[in-house]
């Protein structure tokens, strides 16, 4: 198939069924106890300090670890996996000294391995294509808060240099034969207004359009971003990338996340999407959630209506994905409202001039 | 329907506000800050930011404000409008910003291209635009080429770039009218005009402006530029015009513009012919002189207290709830004071014991005393930076420390914050815990604050037995300060017979008003009364016990066999005809007019202990002149509510096959009635019924067999009611807060008679020739009826669940349930819609226990959950059940 003719199919997939996303990366990593040696490889058997963590960099150094968890996730059921580049951006990867070109080839890599492993399973299961997500994830630095708790208006990074950042990963992805970009766990709206940018930026130089997958981050039961953003605010301030999906990811498990994908499920004239952790770590910081607990909750939210795409984030597994895809089959997926024209701004705050 | 208009807040605009330009240039950005903080307190729903001020580098100015404003939630809350005449300025802008902004402005002013370059940018950047009637023959002055610009722009952004038309607003130009040169003569016209043909040529797309030009030749006359302002908006609204920068707080209402000086306006915008032989601007430039310096409105004010020496100027301004002089009479106390706590003990306190003596004789009511304590709190606020700064200062002495609370499960704090203003206004300390507080957290509090008294108070049946909790953990904790008990549920019989028996080592008083509350209080707190007061409440409680047992054995019930034997038999078998349509539709986004023309005011009036029946109340001799006042306010800021959209309505409705069983409803899956859904749970009158009554339950107004429906709806007009309740709070406002939270209550309930109307003609459908007035729709008068559970027809608040399930009420109006079943928002209401015409409301009244054991085997519960949540129904007393 072209990479057309897999859009078309993922649009026609997501009008019939509730989709599913993959789960973790961190937890299936860390599981496997790779060592430093693992994640330095050959290429970087030199670099100074550590790269240990660097989960990124596997799709340089360890690229069957990857491709085994891509294959996991896709026999558990999963009908979208993302590649492992979460934070590969120039920005990200300064804490490793990772110079452009290394992080140009992790995303273009990444890619490559999530495309493989996804056209295999297609090959093998026609009547069930998989896709695959080109993770764009948030940086350590935020354009809408203070880098200086004496200055407020003090700021680690510029909107330019975020930009260029997103730009150059959204291309070397795009290179590497992703189906969507997923913009995730964001944290500060105008960074991800960067990234939308950068993207769109690029379609006008003429590189052919993806679909976009928009997923905030609420940060507790406020209801919140990082940033201060409620759930429709934050959906009035990304509106303008027209995305495919939007959602939230993150932060919460199904039980705490569930309104605010209530809220932007009302909302959103667009597919909603949601993957919540598995539950809240516990004091060891790990995810005692079950996999059919975590399902249970996902599947309330389909049967109710509330949601297009879901998966799972922070502590889930195969086997909570398993149980996830199993949760919303032959559900209908949500049907999209359709809102009446108006004006619709934000601050923090959602603003509605109504006609 | 008349159009909202949007206030753009113009005090953060370096070219429209001189003091804004002092703080920039010189670098003074937290006061600058506050000058943007102030604006959204007073209500600016968009903030205009313009650094267009040739000493400044415009680009970082710019960045520099908007970073500082991110940092800053009450600031940042709202959106921004980045206003420069330069795109380096307005691109430095749209990089700051995480929310959706307003770019103000781009033009064709530099020709097509770059038009197109810079709409793009903000269609990537996410930002609406505001176009000026700009080209490259220059600014459009006539109406004619007002609209050619206009238009050519929209087709440019609409057709060729893809610009949402929604997010378009026009700047047709506003130019200075009466300028003593004819060709400007007709420029309002030509606005008014351009904007009426932008409005009905170009869908979706706004009108905006910058109104403050209009007046430009009368600067130095600002009663009179008001004037101006005020004639054109109102005229320019009526065409179209969506939003505006404009300093709204100022400007006189049309209709109070002396009708002198609004004619020569007016003949001065509309540019009509001259009068008489001098023209429209002659006569309006000779008319202006005799204005100025009148606050340019027509009202007339009685400003002779102002000659009173300060502390009756004091004295005023309390009683009348004066705010405008209010820190200069307090400043000029202070000065007077040897020390600044003097001036509250001094004038202050005199006025509020003037203000305390004229509610206690009944010859000031709730609305003027909770304005007086707006005023109080002003001139405290003032007062303490010196306070603090006067390092041996000793603390103010109160009158005494008190503690309220909202009990768990509970949201309803109308009545609580009431009292609380009326105790600080006595000079009493309040500590304000909030909504849904723990049992334990409230007495942590009343630890750590040390304070004389804990008030609890709440409104939905389940507090009650949080009440009783909330007594029996003082009396295990070991405290022995008095406790006072109120809110709607609440009752003298409950207290004394519930709650007081739990709490041996203090006192607890049952408070029925907020006018008894410092009585109450005082008599407490009184060292010589203390001991007499609690001793006469504690005896007075032992004799409604006592009543309360006798009452209870004479009271005879019949069984529920019997009852049911009894039950409604309707006369009219028809059952009304099939909804519309089956299973759930939400309504979002209600237009909030049409619920204000719904509004029932007499409990309105009521939940501010005014009590009568509207309008007349507001003629009534004694509260008239308080009722006036107080509906005067809440139109003010019902406007509001309505114009700015602080409020959002959202609602459900649901219908179901539905059958009766016994006393339960059975609501089915489908319309072949095989698979149930859901099943409402009913409660049966036991009383003896004299006179062939029958013994009613919900469920005989249900077809047992064949067709019949029910019908379920939730709805709230809240959201965004309790952010803007504490924003008042707040900012020491308690009068608008109170006000707030009214408003948002009765639009929840005129939201649920209006959808009941819209459910009967339409979307049920069983009247649909039903033409009632808004009288009639109060009065009840007309078929079907809509109960809710926790209310006497269904006194079971558990049945919500059901309910809410049924109508999934949580997504589809953001209503959710807490532990003890009150709805949040608070302003929601809910229910069942019956549609049988024989269908009424009644009480279910006390039930006996074979009634709470069958309603628990049907329920599912033991029967010690049953008489939990049907204790303030129970025929008997289930402790002594359990102790025989």
């Amino acid at each position: 198939m072209t990479r057309a003719q897999r859009i078309s199919a993922l649009k026609a997939a997501a009008r019939e069924r509730v989709l599913v996303l993959d789960g973790s990366w961190g937890v299936m990593i860390q599981r496997r106890g790779l060592a430093e040696a693992d994640f330095r490889g050959e290429r970087f058997a030199a670099h100074n300090g550590q790269m240990k963590g660097n989960n990124d960099i596997l799709c340089l150094t360890r690229p069957d670890v990857i491709a085994e968890l891509h294959d996991q996730y896709f026999a558990a059921g999963a009908d979208i996996s993302e590649t492992n580049t979460f934070s590969a951006t120039t920005i990200a990867q300064e804490d490793y000294g990772l110079d452009e070109q290394a992080v140009w080839d992790i995303n273009l890599e990444g890619a490559k391995l999530a495309r493989a492993a996804a056209d295999r399973w297609t090959a093998q299961e026609p009547h069930k294509p998989r896709f695959v997500a080109g993770s764009i994830g948030p940086l350590n630095k935020m354009l809408s808060m203070s880098s200086d708790v004496n200055d407020p208006g003090a700021r680690g990074v510029t909107f330019d240099q975020v930009y260029e950042a997103y730009r150059q990963q959204a291309r070397a992805l795009h290179q590497g034969g992703v189906d969507l970009f997923l913009i995730e766990t964001i944290t500060d709206t105008l960074n991800c207004k960067a990234a939308i940018k950068a993207i769109l930026d690029l379609e006008d130089e003429g590189l052919e359009p993806l679909p976009m997958w928009i997923s905030g981050t609420i940060v507790d039961r406020s209801g919140r971003t990082l940033s201060g953003q409620t759930a429709e605010a934050f959906w009035n301030s990304v509106r303008h990338a027209k995305p495919f999906a939007v959602g939230f990811n993150c932060a919460l498990g199904g039980e705490l996340m569930r309104p605010f994908i209530a809220e932007l499920s009302r909302v959103a004239d667009t597919l909603v999407a949601a993957y919540p952790n598995a539950g809240l770590p516990n004091a060891m910081g790990q995810y005692d959630e079950q996999p059919h607990e975590t399902a249970h909750f996902i599947e309330e939210w389909a049967r109710s209506g509330l949601v297009n795409i879901v998966g799972g984030c922070c502590g889930t597994t195969p086997e909570h994905i398993r149980h996830v895809a199993e949760g919303v089959a032959g559900v209908t997926p949500r049907a999209i409202p359709e809102r009446p024209r108006a004006m619709r701004l934000a601050g923090l705050e959602p603003f509605e001039l109504v006609a | 329907m008349r159009p909202t208009f949007i206030n753009v807040g113009e005090r953060t605009n370096v070219t429209g506000s001189a003091k804004f330009r002092k703080l920039i240039v010189e670098g003074d950005y937290p006061a600058a800050l506050s000058v943007a903080r102030q604006q959204v307190e007073a209500g600016a729903t968009i903030l205009d930011v313009n650094m267009d001020e040739g000493l400044l580098d415009g680009p970082k100015a710019m960045t520099t404000f908007l970073n500082l404003m991110a940092a800053e939630p009450d600031i940042a809350r709202v959106p921004v409008m980045i206003d420069s005449s330069k795109w380096e300025v307005i691109e430095a802008g749209l990089k700051c910003v995480q929310g959706k902004p307003i770019v103000n402005s781009i033009s064709l002013k530099a020709g097509e291209t770059e038009f197109r370059e810079q709409a793009v940018k903000c269609l990537r950047y996410g930002a609406a635009v505001v176009v000026m009637a700009f080209d490259e023959a220059g600014q459009a002055d006539t109406a004619a080429r007002k609209i050619e610009i206009c238009t050519r722009a929209y087709r440019i952004l609409v057709d060729e770039v893809g610009f949402p038309p929604e997010d378009i607003i026009f700047d047709p130009n506003i130019f200075a009218v009466a300028t003593g040169i004819e060709e400007h003569d007709n420029y309002a016209v030509d606005f008014i005009e351009a904007t009426r043909a932008i409005k009905a040529t170009l869908p979706f797309a706004r009108v905006s402006g910058g109104v403050s030009n209009v007046s430009f030749s009368f600067r130095g006359n600002e009663p009179v530029r008001r004037a101006i302002h005020s004639v054109f908006l109102y005229h320019a609204i009526q065409a179209g015009m969506d939003m505006g920068i404009v300093n709204a707080g100022d400007l006189p209402v049309y209709d109070d513009i002396d009708p002198v000086l609004r004619e020569a306006v007016e003949d001065v915008i509309l540019n009509r012919p001259p009068r008489t032989n001098v023209s429209n601007t002659e006569r309006l430039v000779e008319l202006a002189p005799t204005y100025k310096g009148d606050k340019g409105a027509a009202r007339v004010v009685d400003l002779s207290w102002r000659e009173q020496p300060v502390g009756k100027r004091i004295e005023h301004a309390l009683v009348h709830g004066i705010t405008d002089w209010i820190e200069a009479d307090t400043e000029e106390a202070r000065l007077q004071s040897e020390r600044p706590l003097h001036v509250i003990e001094g004038p202050l306190m005199d006025g509020m014991n003037v203000v305390g003596d004229l509610f206690g004789s009944g010859k000031m009511f709730l609305p003027q005393v909770v304005k007086s304590a707006r005023v109080m709190k002003q001139a405290v606020a003032y007062l303490e930076p010196f306070m603090e700064a006067e390092k041996a200062g000793q603390p103010r002495r109160q009158a005494g420390r008190i503690l309220m609370a909202t009990v768990k499960g509970d949201v309803h704090d109308i009545g609580k914050n009431i009292v609380g203003v009326v105790l600080q206004c006595n000079n009493y300390e309040v500590i304000d815990l909030g909504v849904m507080v723990p049992a334990d957290r409230i007495l942590d509090a009343a630890v750590e604050h040390r304070v004389d008294m804990v008030g609890l108070s709440g409104l939905i049946t389940p507090s009650l037995d949080e009440m009783v909790f909330v007594a029996s953990e003082m009396e295990r904790r070991g405290f022995d300060i008095p406790l006072l008990i109120g809110g709607a549920t609440t009752s003298r019989t409950h207290t004394a017979v519930k709650v007081e028996p739990r709490y041996s080592r203090g006192s607890t008083t049952y408070v029925i008003d907020a006018s008894r509350a410092v009585g109450v209080v005082s008599g407490l707190l009184s060292p010589t009364d203390k001991t007499r007061n609690e001793q006469a409440t504690r005896e007075e409680y032992v004799r409604i016990r006592e009543q309360f047992a006798r009452g209870r054995e004479t009271k005879a019930r019949a069984t529920l066999a019997a009852a049911r034997a009894n039950r409604f038999r309707p006369t009219d078998a028809a059952p009304p005809p099939r909804p519309s349509f089956l299973g759930v539709r939400a309504f979002d986004g209600w237009d909030l007019k049409d619920l204000a023309n719904h509004i029932d005011w007499t409990p309105f009036f009521a939940s501010w202990e005014l009590i009568g029946r509207f309008p007349h109340i507001l003629e009534d001799e004694i509260v008239g002149e308080a009722a006036r006042d107080l509906y005067r306010d809440a139109r003010a800021m019902l406007e509001r509510i309505v114009g700015e959209k602080w409020f959002t309505a959202r609602g459900v409705v649901g219908f179901w096959p539905a059958n009766a069983r016994d006393d339960d409803i059975v609501v089915w899956a489908d319309e072949a009635r095989t698979t149930e859904l859901a099943r409402l749970h009913g409660l049966r009158q036991q009383m003896d019924k004299a006179n062939g009554k029958p013994n009613l339950c919900l469920s005989d107004f249900v077809a047992e067999n064949g067709d019949d429906w029910i019908g379920g709806f939730a709805v709230t007009a809240g959201h965004g009611e309790r952010k803007r309740a504490e924003a008042f709070k707040a900012a020491g406002d308690d009068y608008s807060a109170i006000l707030t939270t009214a408003l948002a209550d009765r639009l929840a309930e005129a939201f649920a008679e209006r959808l009941h109307k819209e459910v009967r003609r339409t979307l049920w459908g069983y009247a649909p020739d039903e033409a009632t007035t808004v009288e009639d729709l109060i009065g009840e008068n007309y078929r079907g009826i809509r109960p809710a559970p926790g209310y006497p027809a269904q006194p079971d608040h558990t049945e919500k669940t059901t309910l809410f399930r049924l109508l999934q009420a949580e997504a589809n109006a953001g209503i959710q349930l807490t532990e003890g079943f009150a709805m949040t928002p608070t302003a929601a209401v809910s229910g069942l819609y019956f549609g049988h015409p024989e269908s009424h409301y009644f009480g279910v009244g006390k039930i006996d226990r074979d009634q709470v054991e069958d309603y628990a085997r049907r329920k599912g519960w033991d029967v010690a959950t049953a008489e939990r949540w049907l204790s303030p129904i129970l025929n008997y007393d289930p402790m002594k059940r359990a102790a025989a």
